[in-house]
């Protein structure tokens, strides 16, 4: 791709964003400007980053333009790499479906008191503000970029504000993302510091020592992880990503998750350049238990939207495990294992993005057909919406890591790397990594379970309520949306061989290393480390999967009307009890009591039982009502106390606002000569 | 690497593995009964072990050590606290772990640690079984462990019993045995601190109607 | 061409077996048990039987509910084909390590749940809890005696794993011993056999697998049946080839691939004693008690991976 084509492909991305959020400002008037304009143009604007991204990714390439904003000194340098690529094609494909799904998504918002305006401009610049954290080369853009995605996205939590706890959700989601801003603005100060600049370029030419790497490290950690949800940073985002409207839900999991990981990635393995070993041993531990944290309380949730968001802090976690990994493996020397492990990082990405998408897009279609977001009150909504069901089912089978799914190869691979911790010098690593990777397993089956629920429960069974039996499927716009990410899901987990190529491609451009084995044995094995080592045949098992899909349909379309394969229905077996009722089923509770049961100290968990006793018969009560709430462990042993610490120093710290003009003048006064001492 | 080595010495390896897991399973086992039995078997594997490092080395005293190690630990001090709990009334009692998943990760967490401390020890060994000293280190810690998670009065004895095992089995790996008069004298010890503790259980229970140690905190002089 | 005639060979074998297999544990019990077994062939017998009658489906059943039982089916196919019964070093093998081959089961047991809640059966959704909640610990202590095996081989390719295993010669490792009674507690609570889950129960508040598929007659039950067969042969020769690998043929020549024959029947049938001595001697646990029987299994799985760490590597 030529220079030219390229800067007109990026002003079709960019500017479809911008665009969008332009166009949304009439919104207000002429509703449908949101649906003909706004979400094509952002259909638009995904289709031209996927088609960027994907170029400097497969060639290599790097495009890199300089545009006339900013500071007089400081022009904004935006480049695209192949790494900036594949995090912007991930944008892309996330704004493409939003693109499609949104129009019809949002003709519910017609109608209630919120503005569409606000919707449409939040939304696309959102978008412009992801697009931009990726394409910049300097510090300053990313800066900027970056509030830009936190402050609009705050916008899009808070879109619903007449919900008290919307509003509340919104607030904490802001204040975490400035906490963590400033934790990464830190970080890019040390590496300005030592590098003399503001660019990237420069920055990577910083000359750091050890001590002053780990201080940068430490902050980017913090300020990234704060966005990612890496636990116990990770509280805000089971409280913003349920109250956003769907599509907004599905960028926030799926995406801006994913910016933060690309931002962690720029800092980590090209900016500071040599990562210490150290510090992958620190970020595996963090992240292992980010994984199996998010899992846990995924399992305990009945609202559907806040149980995907905990699911995203433990694929967080998954991805960080990939990351640390590498990083120790390149630490120690071990290029090969460190490419790999980074490459698990970013297939996981890929992967997260593609189902935390889709599932949340299913959750949206729920929303909006069903009328409903708890658990509890769903079921058989299989029947009355087939494709988002099929669809979410692909979703739930790639989430929970099952062969032939994508989810199954990053998590394989990164298994594959732990193993290889044998090859390490240092025992405890040795003893460590393998551990991590049986939280890993761990938390695979608990997803697994976790997965069962939801579909279970929600889409399978008898409906619960009236209006999950009458809801009808909704339309091709919506539909589509999750079929496209469905079917990616499906392409990304049956040919792996040719993603690894091309995720080795992008590691190879950022470290210099690469896989020499990965994918020797062509497109129908992926062997990571050699043949011998492992081997896992995608295509194969898929060929497999599909024959007995096959064999079902021969029975079924061959045998069947033959006469020979007989079926006739009735009731269910009851017992002999009388007829079973949507009641009688195992609702979301139900299903994890045992779960529950086991790993009980990792929740702060509330029982209320309410019973309304019988005239003297106390075993078998009138009616009775049991509810559970589960609440984040996080607020108990890190929140509230550093609230209260904070409300405390505050305390003392008002004390200096005595009201009286004088005391006021004497502070100035003070610190005037303050400043002048120090000047001198 | 490993397959190079005499059948016993793999022996010795696996033995210290098993022990390691005995103390695994004494962490995490509720009853008084159940606790005492693996007790035994534990001493029983060390007196195994010793005896095959006695063959290995030819260090002729430390068959004397086996012998009295299963006199006293898997015979002796066992029958002895299967009697008191039977004349205490305390044999169908459960000793409940407190958050077993806990415990058990925590006593995962320090054999890694004891890895990582005995790593620089094993260097200055030259003995073959120098890979069990972090083996026989964990046992040690494993058994305090156990003396801090438990609250019954019988499982910490048995604790600190298997911390005396793990000892034991630390100077035989590392240096084949103590001199005789020290081994001689510890093991007396431990056969005194046996007799003692069953006389002190009934007077704990005498004095505060149970065998719950927790129950001790209300001997201590406080303002209430 | 020849060797991948071998291996579609060893895969009919192993699904022809499979409820053969069933059929010697369930006799020995019943002589055990002082009962009159019935005869071998009696799981043919049965699945004869289901095969040829009709399916009854309730009217809540979905479609999903009529292609799980083959889905579950294949997957188990699936990992037939990867185990290694006669011989090692087949094509077949490459497809999948044994990471692959848990997410193989992993894939069948989240359809089988599944269909478990699609009729909106309160057994079906306890079956489905409980068989989740009881892999959800299984599934780690099975990696973690896999990940042990593949630290000691430096593989995790079946095949390479054994050749390993073979080339060592008569070893004791502690790691392998641990790793090996890991791999039979999560075999036993995997397959649902006493004393996690009885396969010949009928109280149904006592039942996990049995409960999931309450709803399956005719044909859809007799492929679930042999699905649950064939994953008992296959932890079965898991665990003998893998441990005790004697025998195995290491070159498709027709001696060798007698003498495999001849190994994997001794193995198998000791294994079937030893399983069906345990279901004789054993209670079944309560449903609460089966987290403690799994952490054992994790606690085994864990020392077995320290201490090839500790021990083994110097």
């Amino acid at each position: 791709m030529s220079h030219h084509l390229f800067v007109q492909m990026l002003a079709f991305a960019l500017g479809g964003s911008l665009g969008s959020a332009l166009v949304s400002l009439v919104a207000d008037r002429y509703p449908r400007v949101l649906s003909r304009v706004a979400f094509p143009a952002l259909a638009v604007a995904g289709a031209a980053s996927v088609t960027i991204g994907l170029e400097a990714i497969l060639t290599g390439g790097r495009f890199a333009v300089e545009l006339p904003l900013g500071l007089p000194w400081l022009h904004w340098h935006l480049k695209l790499d192949p790494l900036a690529g594949f995090f912007f094609s991930l944008i892309g494909i996330g704004t493409l479906a939003a693109g499609l799904y949104g129009p019809a998504y949002c003709r519910e918002f017609r109608h209630g008191p919120y503005s569409l305006a606000v919707l449409g401009l939040a939304t696309g610049l959102f978008i412009a503000g992801m697009q931009l954290v990726v394409l910049a080369d300097d510090a300053f853009a990313f800066m900027i970029a970056w509030e830009l995605m936190s402050l609009s996205s705050y916008f899009l939590v808070g879109y619903q504000h007449q919900n008290a706890a919307n509003r509340r959700a919104a607030f904490f989601y802001l204040l975490m993302a400035q906490i963590g801003g400033l934790s990464i603005l830190l970080s890019f100060g040390v590496l300005a510091g030592f590098g003399h600049g503001f660019t990237f370029e420069e920055m990577r030419a910083a000359p750091l020592s050890l001590s002053w790497s780990s201080i940068a490290f430490t902050l980017a950690l913090v300020g990234f992880g704060a966005k990612a949800g890496l636990v116990p940073l990770h509280a805000w985002l089971p409280e913003a990503h349920p109250v956003a409207p769907s599509h907004i839900s599905a960028l926030m999991s799926g995406v801006m998750l994913k910016v933060s990981v690309y931002g962690f990635i720029r800092v980590v393995f090209d900016l500071i350049g040599s990562p210490h070993w150290s510090w992958g041993v620190a970020l595996l531990i963090i992240a292992g238990i980010t994984a199996l944290y998010g899992v846990l309380y995924a399992l305990l949730q009945n609202n559907l939207k806040r149980l995907l968001a905990y699911s995203s802090v433990e694929n967080i976690g998954i991805i960080f495990i990939g990351l640390g990994l590498s990083i120790i493996f390149y630490g120690t020397g071990q290029h090969l294992l460190g490419t790999l492990g980074l490459v698990a990082a970013l297939y996981h990405s890929l992967n997260h993005m593609l189902f935390k998408s889709l599932l949340f897009l299913g959750a949206g279609t729920v929303l909006q057909r069903a009328r409903e977001h708890d658990l509890e009150r769903m079921g058989g909504l299989l029947k009355a919406l087939p494709w988002t069901g099929l669809c979410f089912l692909i979703g739930c089978m790639s989430i929970s890591a099952l062969p032939p799914s994508n989810g199954f190869v990053s998590e394989w691979v990164t298994f594959q790397t732990a193993l290889q911790a044998t090859s390490l010098e240092s025992g405890v690593l040795r003893a460590v990594i393998p551990i991590t990777a049986a939280v890993l397993a761990l938390t695979g089956a608990l997803a697994a379970a976790c997965f069962v629920k939801v579909y279970g429960v929600a889409f399978l069974g008898l409906a619960r309520t009236r209006r999950g039996r009458r809801c009808t499927e909704a339309g091709p716009g919506m539909v589509g949306a999750q079929g496209m990410l469905a079917a990616l899901c499906l392409m990304f987990g049956v040919f792996p061989t040719a993603t690894v190529t091309a995720l080795n491609h992008i590691v190879t451009d950022l470290t210099g290393h690469a896989l020499t084995a990965a994918t020797a044995n062509g497109w129908l094995w992926l062997t990571p480390i050699s043949s011998d080592t492992a081997s896992y045949s995608a295509p194969l098992v898929s060929l497999g999967v599909l024959l007995s899909l096959a064999a079902w349909a021969v029975v079924y379309l061959v045998l069947r009307p033959g006469g020979h394969a007989r079926m006739t229905r009735g009731d269910t077996w009851d017992c002999g009890f009388g007829p079973l009722n949507a009641r009688m089923q195992y609702t979301s509770t139900a299903f994890t009591m045992p779960v529950q049961r086991i790993f009980k100290p990792f929740w702060d968990l509330r029982e209320e039982v309410e019973r309304e006793p019988r005239n003297g018969l106390p075993q078998e009560p009138e009616r009775l009502r049991h509810q559970l709430h589960v609440d984040d462990i996080s607020w108990r042993l890190l929140y509230t106390p550093v609230v209260k610490l904070l409300h405390a120093t505050t305390r003392r710290v008002g004390r200096i606002q005595t009201g009286h003009l004088r005391h006021y003048l004497a502070y100035s006064f003070i610190t005037l000569i303050l400043l002048l001492w120090i000047i001198t | 690497m490993l397959a190079f080595l005499p059948l016993y010495q793999q022996a010795i390896l696996s033995l210290a593995a098993m022990i390691l897991f005995t103390s695994f399973v004494l962490l995490a086992q509720n009853g008084v009964l159940a606790i005492i039995h693996v007790f035994a078997w534990q001493g029983l594997l060390v007196a195994v072990t010793t005896a095959f490092v006695a063959f290995d080395s030819g260090a002729g005293h430390l068959y004397f050590s086996a012998l009295m190690t299963i006199t006293l630990k898997v015979i002796f001090i066992p029958w002895l606290l299967h009697r008191l709990v039977r004349r205490l009334g305390i044999d169908r009692e459960t000793h409940s772990v407190e958050r077993p998943a806990r415990v058990l990760m925590s006593a995962a967490a320090l054999v890694v640690f004891c890895y990582y401390v005995a790593q620089p020890i094993q260097q200055y060994s030259a003995a073959l079984t120098r890979n069990t000293i972090a083996i026989s280190m964990s046992v040690v810690m494993l058994g305090m462990l156990m003396l801090i998670t438990r609250r019954k009065a019988v499982s910490q004895v048995i604790g600190f019993m298997s911390l005396e095992n793990g000892l034991f089995f630390a100077a035989v790996s590392a240096t084949h045995g103590m001199p005789m008069f020290v081994e001689l004298g510890i093991a007396f010890d431990v056969l005194v601190a046996a007799v003692i503790f069953g006389v002190f259980f009934f007077h704990i229970r005498d004095s505060i109607d149970s065998l719950d140690v927790g129950q001790l905190n209300r001997l201590a002089e406080r303002d209430e | 061409m020849k060797i991948w005639a071998l291996a579609l060979l060893q895969s009919t074998a192993f699904v022809l077996l499979a409820p053969l297999f069933a059929g010697w544990v369930k006799w020995v019990k019943c002589r055990l048990q002082n009962r009159r077994p019935p005869p071998l062939a009696q799981p043919y017998r049965d699945l004869w039987k289901l095969f040829g009658k009709e399916a009854l489906l309730s009217h809540n059943a979905s479609i999903l509910f009529r292609i799980v039982p083959y889905i579950v089916a294949g997957a188990t196919l699936l990992a037939a084909a990867v185990v290694p019964l006669l011989a090692v070093n087949l094509p077949t093998a490459a497809i999948a390590d044994v990471i692959v081959l848990t997410g193989f089961f992993a894939l069948a047991r989240f359809f089988l749940a599944l269909a478990g809640m699609d009729v909106g059966t309160a057994f079906g959704g306890m079956g489905s809890s409980r068989e989740m909640t009881i892999s959800a610990l299984a599934e780690p202590a099975m990696l973690l005696a896999v990940f042990t095996l593949a630290m000691v081989a430096a593989s995790t390719n079946l095949s390479t794993v054994i050749e390993q295993v073979l080339s060592d010669g008569l070893v004791l490792r502690p790691s392998l011993l641990f790793a090996l009674l890991a791999m039979c507690l999560v075999a036993v609570a995997e397959t649902g056999r006493i004393p996690v889950d009885n396969p010949a129960t009928h109280l149904e508040l006592t039942m996990i697998h049995e409960a999931m598929i309450l709803e399956y007659s005719g044909r859809h039950l007799a492929l679930i049946e042999w699905a649950a067969q064939l994953k008992l042969m296959i932890y079965g020769v898991l665990i003998a080839n893998i441990f005790f690998p004697w025998g195995i043929a290491t070159t498709p020549t027709p001696v060798a691939l007698l003498v495999a024959v001849a190994a994997i029947t001794a193995k198998l049938s000791i294994l079937g004693v030893l399983l069906a001595t345990g279901e004789s001697v054993l209670a079944k646990m309560r449903l609460f008690r089966v987290p403690a029987f799994l952490l054992l299994a994790l606690t085994l799985g864990f020392v077995g991976l320290l201490s090839h760490i500790i021990l083994e590597i110097r």
